[in-house]
């Protein structure tokens, strides 16, 4: 009864509230036309005004709108404004567009756009916008590595340099109080490790349009996704030897927070082969299940183990999802609030099938089932953004080419390859570079009975042997062709 | 001269008995070492043919001298063959794989033929997959029951560990003798197929019949004090192993039951295979009479003081220096000041030509004792005269000709590397010029300490010298402290002002720095500055200068910057040129016209910061001068105007710390306040946290509140300009939490980011009643360093500060080799002509490298170009 009244009761509150602010605002469509208006006379005005280069529609727009609200210009003003505007742009596109087929896209887009705000900002001649896209190009290009350069090495130090600089801390909260996440050193390790299971799997759910902005909704996802076993809502279970039968109390307070009935428990337990005709509801009390023992568990022990098994069974939710925990944020565009879901455990593989989540945008921290359930290019991608975030959030600047390339290496066999021997080490094809790292005494045996060969052309082969290493300025190679200088060196005699 | 050649190439493989009796020049037929004289005996493992070991002998094998001898094999028949350890896992792989009787892989022959093809095939482009390919064959031909040539019943062959084989059939125990011959027996396409090389590695010649002994100069013996010889291990272990097969041989000889001979037997393989290797599971080590196991062959190679990655990967070098490192704000951040001493005493040779013999001539006239002089003169024969040695030095100064060779001492403009342990980054050997000063320690600039991570708590430095021409020329291009300022690690400078140098920077640009002519004078002399002096800011009652005038000096005339400074924050905030506080510097044709240098304009390790786009915009040449000169400007400067750190810094008046002990009794009252709640089971619980780790959470914020708090109230007290709160606004050294704990409040100590729960039973220290977990009996701490620490606040602070140590010394092991292993995995990546990354071995690793060519090095924080930058960089002074 009480609680078939609770709900009601808040509603009418929820809109005895919404009925008191209409009357002291204006109505939402009002809102909604006052918000529109400056929108549309910029629109009006932008549609006569043709020919905005489109890489600045929407710069041109904002500043209009704000003109527009904050100068209360008319929408003559507003037309000579974009006329104005739109000259400025034209002049802009046409002096810098012959860099656009050197710079890399984004950087153009970024250029024209610093220089169209500063058109707007001073007078700016063609004359300083020929020499900004000029130095722009000059720029760029003397900022190209160099051959020979040991990128590898380099990034590999960039890399570890700062691990010393990390917290060993393995746990941490992150924004999320509730849940434990392994972060700094630890976390590092763990990826360049390509190991298997994190220490502490991790997703991010987005929900879709429909169940994001809604609590009620966001939790009844969330329930469906948490994985509930018969222990997590059961108050007792004790063994009744004299019957032959458990007697397993649940709690209702936990049934209703996993959204649960007595029904439904007995349900899911009949499921399995086992149990199948064994379960039975309590006519006595709502809260009571009883389960037949099989015959031959007749002793305390083999029934404790019975039970323990029994609480274990999963009734609902997603295999290895061990806490799901709904989290407010807020859109930093529109203001407005929405949930996410963050989970303890991953199954990216389950968790996609569910239906009301977004699952363009579902994120989890393992590595491994993304490149099993998404491919190799989105684990490149996971472990770039992985390790990122792991420096980022401990304040290290490290530059992201040299995680990119970590990556890749990482990646590049098509499977994910461990930093280490039983990886990218451990395939390298030179005796002596696998032998200088780790396990020396086995890959010289191995080797030796193969007929191996090293073929010198790795680093760490040529180290050891005392031999310049073909890399940086040894990456040089001086041709030669003796006959030709000989010939030479006859014609400077004869010269002579 | 020597002809030079390279190694293309080292083929592995296993010595086949008959090369290892070709090579050998002697047999090892006796156990005796010595005989009564001392003298090694003939056909002994010292015999004198196995090369030289004594200065001024000749070889009785090659002729040479200990110098050039390279040392000579012997042999040892074995009276019966044993297994070679390192290969078991090889062969107990064929003798399964191949059928018992005809010795063939047992795999049809036409599959066979397949797989051999595929093999082929594999074998150049896939390496990795073929050695799966010859695997996935062995596995297969180990399934058959029956051999599918000769119909032969199988049966499985068990590996007892470490060496026997033992059929689970009609054969038994395998002795090495049976397995030799079944090797032999298993045909050459065969074995190819298993992935073996027949012709270099046989995998009979895995089963050892003759044992190649080696040279002497491998197991040299040592003379201790008393006129002892102590062998090497290996010669203990050579000599065990020389025993036992003259027993076994005479058991042999002497028809002794088999029994016995297999017991000899036995032992001999255990010795063999410890010579071998001396930590095979299953086997007891070899002991040395100390009771400290052998180092035997696997032990010589293996881990870090083993020959690959001791000897090989990493050398001793001649031609070093190590010694304290001290500061000097007046070198260069090029160069380093090196003792006399050192310098003396390391050399640079010089080829001798005609332009340079007046010079060199002077170098050997002053000899080694005299400064600048020279120790050895090396002839165009390569003799090597040594000075010290040579009375008339003119004599030989007069014979110098061209093509004789002098090494001189160090002197001031040479190149030498400059390193510091741990060399984690590039930055950790970086070239330096040469600065021979007075005194015993290694002198550097105080900007040069980031990228080393040095201070001059008595760190220690090494200096190498580079010794021909091609190594200068690299160090002086690609090595020297100014190529290196901006990190590759990130866009961004991390040599830059530290400390005093930020101080300083802020204290002269600031609004109050007004300089009178003598000041000004001064300042501009220590930077031996040569150009007019500027118009005075004011004339009138005095002539005076401003900071930023002065500044100006030094900044390029094109230059336009303007960014937030870093004390630009809290009431000071400023975020465009309207700035009243000064905190918002702007540069308009290289004058500072608004704003103060600090951290954020001159800091180290500062991305997009003035001094990164003068470096990027005007080379590292002015990069470098320019830190010279204004840095040494600054602190010229504070050492003018006097900074200190004094105890009235952080000393706050009695009021203040009345209002910090009401902070403090409100929070422990709050505190109270949720232990009743607890006690009453009517705290909130944080959802999916215990009910006690809510309780801690919530106290641990209480508290943490409270002592932001008392910091607040400290700061209100506090001149805000007083030389702590300008270190740490400018960000020279320390945070407003440091000012906090020593002005006002220490707060919570944590272990493993708890608070402080170890200790007795129910509490953390016995002056504590049992059950208390109120603030301070769980390490929280009310007082301030200014004010003292109680005897308990003292011992949680300390318990606080040890974990922090174990951290760090935890952190290192892990982080090193972390970084071992990223090292190894990465080094052979190059970038190549076309842009593209490859490794060593050709494979393609990235198409463009990092997507679009870019060297981080050459960006404003990752950025090729900055958009902003270049255009405020030309237009910015409109």
């Amino acid at each position: 009864m009480s609680k078939a009244g609770k709900p009601s009761k808040k509603k009418s509150k929820a809109k005895a509230k919404e009925e008191k602010i209409k009357e002291a605002k204006p109505s939402v469509k009002e809102i909604v036309e006052k918000i529109s208006e400056p929108y549309e006379v910029v629109s009006k005005v932008l549609s006569e005004v043709k020919d905005i280069p489109s890489e600045f529609v929407d710069e041109v727009r904002k500043k209009l709108i704000n003109d527009y609200i904050f100068k209360n210009l008319t929408e003559d003003q507003l037309r000579s404004e974009a006329l104005e505007l739109k000259e400025k742009a034209m002049r802009v596109l046409k002096v810098v567009e012959p860099a656009k087929d050197i710079l890399p896209e984004a950087l153009y887009y970024e250029l024209v756009n610093s220089l169209f705000k500063a058109c707007q900002k001073y007078e700016v001649r063609d004359e300083e916008l020929i020499i900004i896209r000029d130095d722009a190009i000059r720029t760029y290009l003397s900022s190209m590595v160099d051959p020979g350069e040991p990128v590898g090495t380099v990034a590999a130090q960039s890399i570890g340099e700062p691990g010393t600089q990390m917290t060993l801390r393995t746990f941490h909260f992150a924004g999320v109080r509730e849940l434990n996440v392994t972060l700094g050193l630890p976390r590092l390790i763990e990826l360049v490790d390509a190991k298997r299971v994190p220490d502490t799997p991790m997703m991010e759910i987005h929900l879709d349009e429909e169940h994001k902005y809604d609590k009620s909704k966001a939790v009844e996802i969330a329930r469906k996704i948490e994985m509930t076993v018969l222990e997590n809502v059961t108050s007792s279970a004790d063994i009744d030897l004299t019957e032959m039968r458990l007697i397993i109390t649940l709690d209702p307070e936990m049934l209703e927070d996993k959204g649960l009935t007595r029904d439904e428990i007995i349900k899911a337990l009949a499921k399995g082969k086992t149990l199948a005709g064994r379960v039975h509801p309590s006519e006595d009390d709502p809260n009571v299940i009883y389960v037949d023992l099989p015959k031959n568990y007749n002793d305390v022990l083999k029934a404790q183990k019975f039970r323990d098994r029994l609480l274990k069974i999963k009734l609902k939710g997603v295999k290895g999802i061990k806490k799901v925990i709904p989290q407010e944020r807020t859109d930093p565009e529109t203001g407005r609030k929405y949930y996410v879901l963050i989970t303890d455990g991953s199954n990216l593989e389950a968790v996609l099938k569910i239906e009301g989540i977004n699952p363009s945008k579902v994120r989890t921290n393992s590595i491994h089932e993304i490149e099993t359930i998404l491919g190799i290019e989105a684990a490149r991608e996971a472990l770039i953004r992985e390790i990122k975030n792991t420096l980022n959030e401990q304040g290290l600047d490290v530059d992201i080419r040299h995680v990119m390339l970590l990556a890749d290496m990482m990646t590049r066999s098509g499977t994910v390859k461990q930093i280490g021997r039983h990886g990218v080490v451990g395939e390298k094809p030179s005796v002596l570079a696998r032998a200088a790292f780790e396990v020396t005494v086995k890959n010289l045996f191995d080797a030796s009975i193969r007929g191996e060969v090293d073929n010198m052309r790795g680093i760490a082969e040529n180290v050891i042997i005392g031999q310049i290493a073909p890399i940086g300025t040894a990456l040089v190679e001086l041709k030669m062709n003796p006959a030709k200088i000989k010939s030479v060196i006859k014609e400077v005699e004869r010269g002579e | 001269m020597v002809e030079e050649k390279e190694i293309k190439g080292i083929k592995f493989g296993i010595l086949n008995p008959d090369t290892i009796r070709k090579m050998s020049v002697t047999a090892i037929v006796t156990s005796d070492v010595y005989d009564e004289n001392g003298m090694p005996v003939e056909g002994g493992v010292m015999d004198p043919r196995l090369g030289v070991i004594e200065p001024g002998q000749k070889c009785e094998t090659c002729g040479n001298t200990l110098a050039t001898c390279p040392g000579h094999f012997g042999h040892l028949d074995l009276a019966r063959p044993v297994i070679h350890i390192g290969f078991v896992k090889h062969i107990h792989d064929i003798l399964r794989a191949t059928c018992r009787k005809c010795g063939r892989l047992k795999i049809p022959e036409e599959d066979i033929d397949r797989y051999l093809n595929l093999l082929k095939r594999l074998e150049d482009r896939w390496p990795q997959l073929a050695i799966s390919l010859t695997e996935y064959v062995k596995r297969k031909a180990m399934k058959a029951l029956e051999c599918p040539h000769c119909g032969e019943k199988q049966y499985p062959i068990r590996l007892e560990k470490p060496t026997t084989f033992i059929e689970e059939g009609p054969l038994g125990k395998l002795w090495p003798t049976t397995i030799r011959e079944w090797l032999l027996r298993v045909p050459e396409r065969h074995l190819k197929v298993m992935g073996f090389d027949p012709e270099v590695a046989h995998p009979a010649w895995a089963v050892i019949t003759v044992l190649p002994v080696p040279p002497i100069a491998v197991r040299p013996s040592i003379l201790l004090e008393a006129g002892i010889r102590s062998e090497d291990d290996l010669t203990h272990k050579l000599v065990d192993i020389i025993r036992t097969n003259e027993k076994l041989r005479e058991a042999i000889n002497s028809g002794a039951p088999e029994a016995i001979i297999e017991d000899l037997w036995e032992l001999l393989q255990y010795h063999i295979t410890t010579y071998i290797d001396n930590e095979v599971p299953g086997l007891p080590p070899a002991k040395r009479r100390s009771g400290a196991p052998l180092r035997t062959l696997a032990q010589r190679l293996k881990g870090k003081e083993g020959r690959f990655r001791n000897n090989l990967s990493g050398k001793r070098v001649e031609f070093s220096a190590r010694t304290v490192i001290s500061p000097d704000p007046y070198l260069s951040i090029n160069e380093v000041g090196v003792p006399l001493e050192v310098a003396m005493t390391l050399t640079v040779p010089v080829r001798v030509t005609s332009w340079n013999i007046d010079e060199v001539r002077k170098y050997v006239l002053n000899g080694p004792f005299k400064y600048p002089g020279a120790n050895y003169v090396i002839d165009p024969n390569g003799r090597r005269l040594d000075l010290r040695f040579i009375k008339d030095l003119r004599a030989v100064a007069e014979g110098l000709k061209p093509g004789y060779i002098v090494e001189r001492h160090l002197i001031d403009g040479d190149i030498v590397l400059f390193n510091r342990q741990p060399s984690l980054h590039r930055m950790s050997i970086m070239g330096h010029i040469v600065k021979v000063l007075p005194g015993r320690t290694f002198r550097l600039h105080l900007a040069v300490c980031p990228p080393y991570n040095a201070d001059f708590d008595g760190d220690e430095m090494n200096l190498h010298v580079p010794q021909t021409v091609e190594a200068m020329s690299e160090a002086k291009t690609l090595l020297l402290v100014q190529e290196h300022i901006l990190s590759p690690r990130y866009g961004g400078p991390i040599i830059g002002g530290i400390q005093d140098y930020i101080s300083g920077a802020y204290l002269l640009s600031s609004k109050t720095s007004l300089l009178t002519m003598e000041q000004v004078s001064d300042l501009l002399a220590s930077i031996n500055y040569e150009g007019e002096i500027p118009e005075p800011a004011i004339l009138s009652p005095k002539k005076g200068w401003l900071g930023k005038q002065i500044i100006s000096l030094l900044i390029p005339e094109g230059f336009n910057f303007s960014k937030e400074a870093k004390i630009s924050s809290g009431h000071l905030k400023c975020s465009n040129e309207e700035c009243f506080w000064d905190s918002y510097l702007v540069i308009k044709k290289g004058k500072l016209l608004l704003g103060v240098l600090d951290k954020n304009a001159i800091g180290a390790q500062q991305p997009e910061s003035m001094l990164h786009f003068l470096i990027r915009e005007y080379g590292t040449d002015f990069g470098r001068e320019f830190m010279d000169r204004a840095f040494r400007l600054f602190l010229r400067f504070i050492e003018m105007r006097g900074f200190t750190m004094a105890i009235d810094d952080i000393l706050i008046p009695e009021q203040a710390y009345r209002e910090i002990m009401e902070v403090y009794d409100k929070a422990k009252a709050k505190v109270d306040e949720l232990l009743r709640l607890y006690r009453e089971g009517k705290l909130e619980i944080t959802p999916g946290r215990t009910l006690e780790e809510s309780l801690e959470l919530k106290i641990l914020e209480v508290l943490s509140k409270a002592r932001d708090e008392a910091g607040d109230i400290a700061a209100k007290y506090l001149d805000p300009f007083n030389n702590v709160f300008i270190m740490a606004k400018t960000g020279a050294r320390g945070s407003s939490l440091n000012i906090t704990q020593m002005a006002a409040m220490l707060g919570q100590q944590s272990i493993r980011g708890e608070r402080i729960t170890r200790g007795y039973r129910d509490r953390t220290l016995p002056f504590f009643k049992k059950g208390d977990v109120g603030p301070e009996a769980r390490g929280f701490v009310p007082s301030s360093f200014a004010r003292g620490l109680t005897p308990v606040e003292a011992f949680f602070h300390a318990a606080g500060g040890r974990e922090g140590l174990v951290d760090t010394a935890v952190r290192t092991s892990q982080s090193g080799y972390m970084q071992r292993r990223l090292i190894n995995s990465l080094l052979d990546l190059v970038v190549e002509y076309d842009g593209s990354v490859r490794s060593a071995y050709g494979e393609v690793v990235q198409l463009a490298y990092g997507e679009d060519y870019v060297d981080p090095k050459n960006t404003s924080f990752g950025k090729a170009i900055n958009a902003d930058r270049i255009v405020e960089k030309h237009i910015g002074w409109k």
